[in-house]
């Protein structure tokens, strides 16, 4: 048997963890490891330099094992793979150690602590890495072909992106028509186009495109399957329609807060800004004085979030109102003008230019509003204000769809506090799930513009687009793996799994059970349950598991 | 059928936006020529210390993005080269780029740094703004993609006044190649995609705010790189005068922004960064007081409203509101900045010992001469002009725009829009794929 030698390389993360941790000293601690044959600090061990240095350790110290004690697996586990494999060795006798997140990060205030916590887990990644074994890729098949669920602005162009080149498209929506919220919308910010048009023009062009299959009044009733083969049935007008899918892309869009019992809210003296838009639309709009009020249900403690786009929604109906008769009086009262960008910041430039009056209220002193006035203290002047008023248009947030919750575990996605969509990362995966293959796009995800749902649905479109363009995808070989000399037959796995990815067959040797790779997430919930002991995690073996606690009760 | 040369997408810039486009065209099995005009790719993102709102350390996120670049099979690399000429249509662009010589073997380089360290002459490096030196060779910065030298012709010896050529002695790999000359590519690629960034807006021309004239204030993305650990500082929050500890920090909102004189409009991420920046200034150390001065708190993307809550309760940030007047210095060079605040009639005067303007974000330098060379319009502001119903179509057919030379965006927004500008660019080349 080949002898194990061991390289361990620490990052010092510049001073994330350089600045808290003893590097130089757990460097030299891990040279006295067993089976550890190099040992190395990095400044960055991500960067050029450092991964050129964990090739060239390989090569030249004839490394069978790599170990890294940085930041975190979730953003760097899959580039020191890579590394590892271009340098000859199989990336899964790679080990990630997490000094960072879980290490130098929370323990700040405690360095020398976090020194010897940081040798612990080192000693356990090194006990566990000898033990790793190579595994083998698994590929499979992508059925090409999208499932878009909502059918508004953004499902509409994600739909119309993916179908343009070639990809089969379902886009199933919950309504009688396409159109989602564009269809209580009048005209859109800022370039004042008819809102109806836009949808007249998306709609036709679904119409005339052959790749893009139209489902309304249509709910998605259940899915499964895994990445690149999905499946599942639509339920429209009592049918059940089965569909199968490679890639899921979510555009369910938000919905707009009622205020019931706030400002003396009624649907006629007193609306929102969507009831405004249908007012005008319908050209029913006969009153002088209005007063708008921004922030109404949100940025407080309940909602505490900014709903992004209603600042430029009553800058756009004031506007339009004062078009239309330039007599009217608009006071809009709001706390902070969320009217971030160019376009935004010119368009209330002219609103104040035109005439529309922007009075500031805090939170703590919200308006008062009774039969004839609104009362609200003005943060500028310093004093009460009395504005008469013939209509309120209150600005409500955007709210998350109320169905979004039950979708969410169909589609085992999460959700946010607010029940809007979470992506797989803040920052660079904004349309990505953490869930392989499903996608997101639009006020689904946050509140967002028509604008913004359009960038965002051409976003998720390119995402999806890439495993429909490859016809296959790679999945982690982590998967239950079963002894077919210990099965039994039992069926307790094919019970508990909850991705239904292991199931009984019959074969040759009797009832056996079978892992379905491609759908297999490695939960490990079949290992721990089979009275067997016939399933085996692959990378993640009883004996590997064994050995870090082993080691971590060892002291050295 | 589609000619196989024309299944090629050139993307501008190489910071995230570019690098983001470029890898999903890639993925998505397009080849992808990236032009970048500096050294390395990485762009702005790469000079940020955190990011809002989950302080995720910005070049950490970035770097391993970088290497997946660089090594994607499909992704071609032009770094330190700028397009000089566009030609042709939509499907069908003959591209001229010019590729500046670095006097250095990119093969034969493998960036260890022993030439800059002898190089003798040390001029301000750009990636810090100046706040510490570099050689005339040198790496822009430690994660640089490619990691590869550069020779800064204007300043280096042997190439100014022909002596010198220690570099060439010191390179063990024999990379110092003097002899190189700027060379000029041809490519032929069916979608264009820009995604060239921003410049911070230069307040120098502010003197109300006494940057350059007052040591103790700097601008925002100057800060990032001082509380940054492989920053000029090490990361120790220090003010410049007398390099001691900053205790009271000053964050001033709209340096250039929504200033007609100026810059009219907004420049979106201020409020965040900001934000974000006294809540680091505060991790450094528990004794720092921060203030920010604003005018509206713009907090619109996901989290950021509770980020705001949150650096309020948990880190005693005061947000003052009111455009600060004027900045003006004592005896002991601490910053005063001079405030009306807009709920109370007097003027307020906050004594602090740095003083941090977020400064506009501008369309990058050049922006008007690539506009000419890709004939595409550009707004009022210098941005690139596109539709707002397609948002990342140019005004001339098969070029698209991304990230914020189009509008400033944050870090979300510039990665879902390179996304989108790769789909548009992908409908063009790849279209009719079944």
């Amino acid at each position: 048997m080949e002898e194990t030698r061991i390289g361990v390389f620490v990052c010092r993360c510049g001073t994330n963890i350089g600045g808290f941790l003893d590097v130089p000293a757990l460097v030299d601690y891990v040279k006295g490891l067993p089976f550890v044959v190099f040992s190395q600090e990095n400044m960055y061990t991500c960067s050029e330099t450092g991964l050129t240095e964990i090739k060239s350790a390989i090569v030249e110290k004839r490394l069978n094992r790599v170990v890294v004690a940085s930041c975190t697996p979730r953003t760097h586990e899959p580039l020191f793979r890579s590394v590892c494999k271009e340098a000859g060795l199989n990336p899964y006798l790679f080990e990630f150690v997490n000094i960072r997140d879980q290490c130098s990060w929370v323990h700040m205030q405690e360095p020398e602590a976090a020194t010897e916590k940081a040798k612990d887990l080192i000693r356990m990644g090194v006990a566990r890495a000898k033990l790793l074994e190579p595994q083998e890729e698994i590929e499979v098949g992508v059925i090409p072909s999208a499932l878009v669920i909502g059918g508004g602005i953004a499902g509409m162009t994600c739909a119309l992106s993916l179908g343009d080149r070639g990809f089969e498209v379902i886009l199933v929506e919950r309504e009688k028509e396409l159109g989602g919220h564009l269809k209580n919308l009048h005209k859109l910010f800022p370039i004042q186009e008819d809102a109806s048009k836009l949808i007249e023009r998306k709609r036709m062009d679904i119409a005339k495109n052959r790749n893009i299959e139209v489902l309304t009044s249509a709910k998605v009733e259940g899915i499964n399957g895994f990445f690149g083969n999905f499946d599942g049935t639509v339920k429209q007008k009592g049918k059940d329609i089965p569909f199968k899918a490679g890639v899921i892309i979510v555009a369910t869009g938000a919905e707009e807060f009622k205020p019931i019992g706030m400002y003396g809210y009624d649907g006629v003296k007193v609306v929102t800004q969507l009831e405004l838009e249908r007012i005008l639309s319908e050209d029913r709009l006969s009153v002088k004085n209005i007063v708008m009020i921004q922030c109404v249900g949100a940025r407080n403690e309940e909602r505490n979030y900014c709903s992004k786009v209603c600042c430029m929604t009553a800058l756009k109906n004031a506007m339009r109102i004062l078009e239309e008769n330039p007599e009217s009086q608009i006071f809009i009262l709001y706390r902070d003008m969320q009217t971030y960008g160019t376009f935004n910041e010119d368009f209330y430039r002219k609103a104040r230019e035109k005439g529309v009056i922007f009075v500031k209220y805090s939170l703590q002193k919200p308006p008062v509003v009774n039969k004839r006035l609104v009362r609200v203290f003005d943060e500028f002047l310093g004093e009460e204000l009395h504005l008469p008023y013939d209509l309120i248009v209150l600005s409500t947030p955007m709210i998350a769809h109320p169905d979004s919750d039950e979708l969410a575990k169909m589609l085992k996605v999460p959700i946010d506090e607010y029940g809007f969509f979470l992506e797989a990362h803040v920052k660079l995966k904004p349309l990505d799930f953490a869930t392989d293959g499903v996608y997101l796009c639009g006020s689904a995800h946050w509140p967002s513009t028509v604008s913004e749902s359009i960038a965002q649905a051409y976003g998720a479109a390119s995402r999806a687009s890439i495993p429909l363009s490859r016809r296959h995808v790679i999945t982690e070989p982590i998967i239950a793996a079963v002894d077919e000399e210990k099965c039994i037959g039992c069926g307790l796995c094919e019970i508990i799994c909850p991705f239904k990815s292991i199931r009984i067959e019959e074969s040759p040797n009797g009832r056996i059970a079978n892992t379905i790779v491609a759908s297999c997430k490695g939960c490990g919930v079949c290992g721990a349950a089979c009275p067997q002991k016939a399933i085996t995690m692959n990378h993640f073996t009883d004996e590997q598991m064994l050995a870090e606690v082993v080691a971590l009760t060892t002291e050295r | 059928m589609i000619v196989e040369s024309r299944k090629v997408v050139m993307v501008i810039g190489g910071g995230i936006a570019g690098i983001q486009a470029a890898i999903d065209l890639g993925d998505m099995g397009i080849k992808v020529h990236l032009i970048e005009k500096t050294p390395s790719i990485g762009g702005r993102m790469a000079q940020l210390d955190k990011t809002f709102p989950t302080n995720d350390c910005s070049i950490c996120i970035l770097a391993p993005k970088m290497a997946e670049c660089f090594r994607h099979p499909n992704v071609t690399l032009h770094t330190y080269s700028e397009v000089k000429e566009v030609l042709g249509v939509k499907g069908d662009f003959s591209v001229k780029v010019l590729k500046k010589a670095r006097y250095v073997k990119e093969a034969e380089c493998v960036g260890c740094g022993d030439c800059s360290a002898k190089c003798p002459v040390r001029v301000p490096n750009e990636f810090d703004f100046g706040m510490r030196r570099r050689g005339v060779i040198y790496l822009p910065y430690l994660q640089a993609v490619p990691m590869v030298m550069t020779i800064d012709r204007d300043n280096c010896l042997y190439l100014t006044k022909g002596v010198c050529k220690i570099c060439e002695k010191v390179c063990t790999r024999e990379a110092i190649d003097f002899e190189q000359k700027d060379t000029e590519i041809d490519l032929n690629v069916g979608a264009i995609v820009v995604a060239t960034g921003f410049d911070p807006f230069d307040p120098t021309g502010l003197s109300e705010y006494g940057y350059k004239r007052y040591k103790n204030v700097i601008t925002a993305l100057e800060y990032e790189r001082l509380v940054c650990a492989s920053g000029p500082s090490g990361g120790h929050l220090i003010r410049p005068s007398d390099r001691k500890p900053a205790e009271k920090i000053a964050f001033i909102q709209c340096v250039g922004s929504r200033d007609v004189k100026n810059n009219p409009y907004c420049s979106t991420v201020c409020c965040m960064h900001s934000t974000k920046e006294a809540v680091l200034a505060k991790e450094h150390d528990s004794n720092v007081q921060s203030y920010v001065f604003y005018m509206d708190m713009r907090a619109v993307g996901k989290g950021f409203q509770g980020y705001v809550t949150r650096s309020e309760e948990e880190y005693g940030i005061k947000y003052v509101r009111g455009r600060v007047a004027k900045i003006t210095e004592d005896l002991e060079r601490n910053p005063i900045i001079w405030c009306e605040e807009s709920d109370s009639p007097t003027a307020v005067k906050t004594k602090v010992d740095l003083a941090v303007l977020a400064t506009s974000l501008i369309p990058r330098r050049g922006m008007e001469e690539l506009s000419k060379i890709l004939e595409i319009e550009l707004d009022a502001y210098g941005f690139i002009k596109t539709a707002s119903l397609e948002p990342f179509d140019s005004s001339r057919e098969g070029i698209f725009v991304c990230g914020c030379c189009r509008e400033p965006v944050d870090i979300p927004e510039s990665v879902a829009q390179a996304s989108g500008a790769a789909a548009r660019a992908a409908e063009i080349v790849a279209g009719g794929f079944s």
